[in-house]
């Protein structure tokens, strides 16, 4: 999967290669084509697939607006702001999974770039060549594990592990701190958003760190070997050279990670605590869309519970739609300085 | 030519093979995760015996009324009863099929199972996040034999509904006013309090794990997993221990015959020996189904496993339904059920 998702990547690199041939100033010359009903059939043919993919999501999206009615046209806007989540009134807002859902990518993002970019720098720069095929292979496995396994060790292994020895310890040195005190309030089970977002963090690095390593890998030699010539660091060639040469392809990655982070169910429903609460402590139960969805739609008979689940399931989209453009919106933003600058 | 034929030959062989595999139709069920694991051992055993099969799958007991209405099943299932007046609007009638009981069950070192007693309103105190430690008074007072910690009390509770919260839950509605007016009674409610599980497992593995917690899971999850169970004082107060016997008991009390569309809910029934938080897992059929075929063949296989299948019931853990019980259900099957010409699907 690792690999996959970083094959995700090249393509849109030699697309803009493609991009930069096509503006060449002496194209070749035109081919004449020997059956032109099958350049037609193919041009066609591959358009329906790539349109049928749009289709696909414009009609998840009306399907999950259409379903979603009876909730909006019941709560208004006060769905996205309210927080309360009661079957047996039913009355429904959805601020607490959505504040949930981002508190805990936030800190899967916040654990998960750094490792990430730490094993990718390692595994491209300073890694002996024996270990660079094994441990590179170790970290796309990571990838490979199905979200439930990571649910269950969270709940079984890493839950009691965290709730025993880290966080008494995390309550100890900052619990009496000013800002930090209130973050790590409440008992130390070892399930909640903290706990959640780790496990999210674990589950995102192998994607994060396997985009890293190939687009670190594509550097040219020549760069490096420039940089390293004039006396530079490790940490200076990578931070002043590989860094800027590959950022968009680092933070197509982040942004990769980030998706699954936001989207990802079981592991989290095991470990999140399921409540709808919205809490300044990271070891207090909250609760993610996704993981509200998961637990809740089976046994959502009223219809305006089902409805209100399902605007969850809107909001997620959007919220993902928004992570993406916004990410395409930076690399564009990037790509537009790039000339400029150097 | 040739090329015809072999399709033509095909396309009556697969004409075949479906027509047969319609007439011979195995009765397919939705709903409630609770029964599954009776239903299924029932359904084995009765392909073995009779070569029809039943297939349920446990969606939820909410996805089996959707299902039912969709008439996409023969039967739904589900652990909380619909109103008679649902039941009327929908067409549908519903019969109780099987019994289990809820326990609390806590983690509390060096407390034997059992040793712990709690009343209704002590619980529902609990859950509402009003006796936060366990040595507060009145749980003290319960349990003056017991040395209790002053360890602050987790509460654990379903995350996903389902139909053990729904018992639960109406059980704390009937014996705390409190509870009633501020979370009320379903498979899913706002809870005040507490970390939630994922399924009875998911409840089980919290306990298990949270020092000093409280939870609820079916009967069947205690036992298996061996877990610290306590006992409730019931309507007679008495101080019950959850047991099969404590279970059917409860069920041998409820007043089936009077309540209309078998809407009665097992919680906190009368009688000496009776569990408090026991409940029943409810078939939904059409009172004038479409195919009166499949609607005889579900009630032919429930009539059986009523009969055969208490043993494998037990088994299990859950509570068989009593014999005058089941005989109150069959004789609504024959005055309710009928097919197009007013005659009783089954007989």
């Amino acid at each position: 999967m690792g690999a996959d998702s970083a094959t995700v990547f090249s393509p849109s690199m030699s697309a803009s290669q493609v991009a930069r041939a096509a503006r060449d100033p002496n194209p070749p010359a035109q081919r004449r084509s020997a059956a032109p009903w099958q350049d037609w059939l193919f041009e066609h043919t591959t358009m329906f697939f790539a349109v049928f993919v749009l289709a696909l999501l414009l009609g998840i999206l009306l399907a999950l607006g259409y379903a979603a009615l009876p909730a909006f046209h019941k709560f208004g806007l006060d769905f996205f702001v309210t927080n309360v989540w009661n079957p047996v009134t039913s009355q429904f807002g959805a601020l607490a999974p959505i504040y949930g859902t981002l508190v805990t990518s936030a800190i899967a993002l916040a654990i998960g770039v750094p490792v990430s970019f730490g094993i990718a720098l390692f595994l491209t720069e300073m890694c002996p060549a024996t270990l660079k095929r094994p441990l590179g292979t170790a970290v796309e496995l990571l990838a490979a594990i199905p979200s439930i396994i990571y649910g269950m060790w969270g709940l079984f292994v890493f839950a009691p592990l965290f709730g025993d020895y880290v966080q008494p310890v995390l309550q100890k040195t900052f619990g009496n701190l000013w800002i930090l005190g209130p973050l790590f309030k409440g008992a130390p089970n070892g399930i909640g958003m903290l706990s959640a977002g780790i496990i999210l963090s674990v589950m995102i690095i192998p994607f994060i760190s396997s985009v890293m390593r190939d687009v670190f890998e594509i550097v040219p030699p020549v760069l490096k070997e420039s940089a390293y010539g004039i006396g530079c660091t490790t940490w200076e060639v990578v931070w002043n050279v590989v860094l800027p040469y590959t950022k968009v392809g680092v933070i197509g990655g982040i942004m990769l990670g980030l998706g699954r982070a936001l989207g990802e169910t079981m592991a989290v429903t095991f470990v999140i605590g399921n409540a709808y609460r919205i809490s300044a402590s990271l070891f207090a139960p909250g609760n993610s869309i996704a993981s509200a969805l998961a637990n809740e739609f089976n046994e959502a008979a009223d219809p305006v519970h089902r409805a209100s689940l399902i605007a969850l399931g809107l909001v997620l989209f959007v919220l993902t739609f928004i992570v993406l453009a916004l990410s395409r919106m930076l690399i564009a933003q990037l790509a537009k300085g790039e000339g400029r600058k150097t | 030519m040739n090329r015809k034929a072999a399709m033509k030959g095909f396309l009556a062989a697969a004409a075949l093979a479906f027509g047969v595999h319609a007439q011979s139709a195995d009765i397919t069920g939705a709903g409630a995760t609770f029964p599954y694991p009776i239903y299924a051992k029932w359904a084995d055993a009765y392909k073995k015996q009779t070569g029809i099969g039943m297939n349920y799958q446990s969606i939820g007991s909410g996805g089996g009324i959707a299902q039912i209405k969709a008439k996409t099943v023969d039967f739904g299932a589900s652990d909380m009863p619909l109103k008679p007046e649902d039941l009327q609007a929908a067409g549908l009638i519903q019969f109780p099929a099987i019994i289990g009981g809820v326990v609390p069950v806590v983690n509390l070192e060096g407390i034997a199972p059992g040793a712990l007693r709690f009343t209704g309103a002590v619980l529902a105190d609990i859950y509402l996040g009003k006796i936060k430690s366990w040595n507060d008074k009145p749980i003290a007072d319960l349990n003056p034999s017991v040395k209790l910690p002053a360890d602050p009390i987790t509460v654990v509770r379903r995350s996903d509904g389902s139909g053990t919260s729904f018992i639960w839950t109406d059980y704390l509605s009937k014996v705390s006013p409190e509870w009633k007016t501020k979370v009320g009674a379903s498979t899913a409610v706002a809870w005040p309090e507490g970390v939630g599980g994922k399924g009875n497992e998911g409840v089980a593995a919290y306990v298990q794990r949270i020092k000093g917690s409280i939870g609820y899971v079916e009967y069947a999850y205690a036992k298996k997993n061996k877990m610290t169970t306590a006992s409730v004082q019931n309507k007679d107060g008495q101080f019950v221990q959850p047991d099969d016997d404590s279970f059917a008991a409860a069920a041998a009390y409820a007043d089936w015959k009077t309540a209309p569309g078998f809407y009665q809910i097992l919680t906190d029934q009368p009688g000496k020996t009776s569990w408090p938080i026991t409940g029943a897992s409810f078939i939904l059929m059409y009172a004038k189904p479409d195919k009166p075929g499949n609607a005889a063949e579900v009630l032919k296989f429930f009539d059986w496993a009523y009969k055969n299948g208490k043993a494998m019931a037990t088994e299990l853990d859950y509570v068989p339904m009593p014999d005058p019980v089941v005989k109150i259900v069959e004789d609504t099957w024959r005055a309710q059920i009928k097919d197009g010409g007013a005659k009783p699907v089954w007989n």
